[in-house]
């Protein structure tokens, strides 16, 4: 794989101007997610508009991958219901493992298969993967969350 | 100097026969990551084997193989030498004065811990305190902090300057009488920062405390004498001097050792054992309780023939060109800013590419085929002081090439092109 397919235009510009980037006030959830090993750390913060995510912000240090990864997400999730959301963290989560066809069964991922090359790059899965898990935490009322130990997406999906 | 000067004169002046010796690495012809050729810069992390060391242990594996200490038997006498043989190359390699101050462990994080278990705990106690420096690797840190909970001891820490390099007024203050250990990294594994440790060492005896040094990333670049250094202990591992993983050494002073307590018990550590009470084996055997990696020790002592063999100034003469030339040439990519630029160095090099996280530049250098290590290289309290979250890190063994060089500065390049 060239370094080209992975790092497609529009990761580079989500990563150059990440959408949705800050601190969120008055956040009905929030949650914290760390990847230990390479050192990722981001915080998302969202709020509840009924069952809908109304708002929702994202901020940390990391690599390319997750801050563009999870400034894809928020864009794709705002307006969402929790359920609908939770499907895109299901999906995303299948798309990045390896575990669905990101050409067939991911297709309602949309702009998000950019992510798809990951799945041959074990030691970065967990980077993209990071703000999906931290969205599911915040969702699920956890304040932390890891990609390992219980959480590793790759040692579940081996 | 320009870098091509710089090249050129390194050429001229090594009479290193690269090409031989890189022969001798089967890996590093084997392996062709995404179709390119492999640019092996991960050294620091772990080193390659060369063949005379895999047909080391090969050969043990099928014509010496028996448990050690215990059979009456043929194949235990010719294990047990073997074992005891590469106890004696460790001996002559850090010019130890007996073979007996030589410890097998299975690393530098076990010796340690053997350290902090057998030494730490019986003679550390409530308002010690312990002196490490910010250089440190977290195996050089979180084994003190655990004593220091236990006892009520505390860490001193020696601070560094902008280059990377200690403050050694600031560790001469560190002292008082509360002082009961210090240990300090022989060479910073994130920096490549040499330690003065003669000195450092001569300060702490002159204050009568003891000295650990870690010496996980210093013997596999230049000469170590441990009388010379006079440290009191002095730890490094296998793996990381083309030997096997598995496989660690702690040098102590007979002296030292023998007032320590053995960390593990069990077999081998012991002269006898009742019910009611147990003798303990005499150094080092107390410390090596249970079968031990036997084969992996024959393959240390190998690579320390080895790169005896080669002759550790020359490995240090090559490898410090390559960091020469390495520094000149990614230090003039627009963008590119080195971490750690102490006037000692081993070859190490540290660097920032832009604001492009470490991780992504990893990932881009790995599809040119260049092998790095990225993250926060084990030492978190290093990467807080020079304020970044992690590193891209290019460490050199004396099998590299200035043409493997200029694949990373081409290949760091790239990450500029595609981040631009």
């Amino acid at each position: 794989m060239d370094s080209k397919q992975l790092y497609q235009e529009v990761i580079l510009d989500h990563n150059k101007k990440p959408r949705n980037w800050g601190k969120l006030e008055g956040a009905t959830h929030r949650s914290e997610g760390l990847n230990p090993l390479c050192g990722d750390h981001i915080w998302v913060a969202l709020k509840l508009d009924g069952d809908r995510i109304g708002e929702i912000a994202f901020e940390g240090e990391s690599c390319a991958i997750c801050k563009a990864s999870a400034s894809m997400m928020t864009v794709a999730v705002k307006g969402k219901t929790v359920d609908a959301a939770e499907r895109l963290v299901e999906g995303f989560r299948g798309m990045a493992t390896g575990q669905l066809d990101s050409a067939t069964e991911a297709k309602h991922l949309g702009r998000l298969t950019v992510f798809a090359g990951v799945k041959n790059l074990p030691m970065r899965v967990k980077c993209a993967i990071l703000p999906w898990h931290t969205l599911h935490a915040a969702l699920g009322r956890e304040d932390t969350t890891t990609t390992e130990g219980a959480a590793d997406p790759v040692g579940q999906a081996s | 100097m320009t870098a091509t000067a710089l090249r050129a004169a390194a050429t001229r002046s090594t009479e290193f026969e690269l090409e031989r010796i890189r022969a001798e690495f089967p890996i590093l012809r084997n392996v062709r990551p995404h179709g390119k050729p492999l640019v092996f810069l991960d050294n620091a992390a772990s080193s390659q084997m060369p063949q005379p060391v895999i047909d080391r242990i090969v050969h043990y594996r099928t014509w010496e193989h028996a448990n050690i200490h215990r059979g009456v038997h043929y194949l235990s006498q010719k294990a047990t030498e073997a074992y005891e043989e590469a106890r004696r190359k460790v001996q002559r390699f850090l010019n130890a004065r007996e073979e007996r101050e030589v410890v097998f462990t299975s690393n530098v994080t076990d010796s340690i811990n053997l350290v902090m278990q057998g030494y730490g705990r019986p003679f550390i106690g409530a308002g010690d305190e312990i002196i490490l420096t910010h250089l440190e690797h977290h195996a050089n840190i979180v084994p003190w902090q655990m004593l220091c909970e236990e006892k009520g001891a505390r860490l001193r820490v020696v601070p560094i300057n902008g280059a990377g390099e200690l403050v050694l007024d600031e560790y001469e203050r560190l002292f008082n009488p509360r002082t009961k250990l210090v240990a300090f990294t022989h060479v910073s594994n994130a920096l490549g920062t040499i330690n003065p440790a003669k000195d450092m060492i001569a300060t702490a005896h002159r204050h009568g405390v003891p000295v650990l040094v870690d010496g996980a990333q210093a013997v596999q670049h230049m000469p170590v004498d441990v009388q010379a250094l006079d440290c009191d202990f002095y730890a490094f591992t296998g793996h990381k001097i083309y030997g096997p993983t598995g496989i660690g050494v702690l040098y102590g002073k007979a002296g030292l050792l023998e007032k320590m307590k053995p960390f593990r018990g069990g077999g081998d550590m012991i002269l006898s054992v009742t019910f009611e009470k147990t003798t303990y084996n005499a150094i080092p055997h107390k410390f090596e309780a249970g079968t031990p990696p036997i084969a992996q020790a024959v393959g240390l002592g190998a690579a320390l023939d080895y790169v005896s063999g080669i002759g550790l100034d020359r490995i240090g003469a090559h490898e410090h060109a390559l960091l020469q030339y390495a520094t000149e040439l990614l230090g003039g990519i627009p963008g590119v800013r080195l971490l750690g630029t102490a006037k000692a160095k081993a070859a190490v090099l540290s660097f920032y590419v832009g604001d492009v996280h470490p991780h992504d530049v990893g990932t881009i250098l790995d599809q040119e085929g260049v092998a790095v290590r990225t993250g926060h290289h084990c030492a978190q309290p290093l990467m807080q002081r020079l304020g970044v979250p992690a590193t891209a890190r290019a460490s050199f063994a004396f099998y590299n090439t200035f043409e493997e060089v200029d694949a990373l500065a081409a290949a760091v390049r790239k990450v500029r092109q595609l981040f631009a």
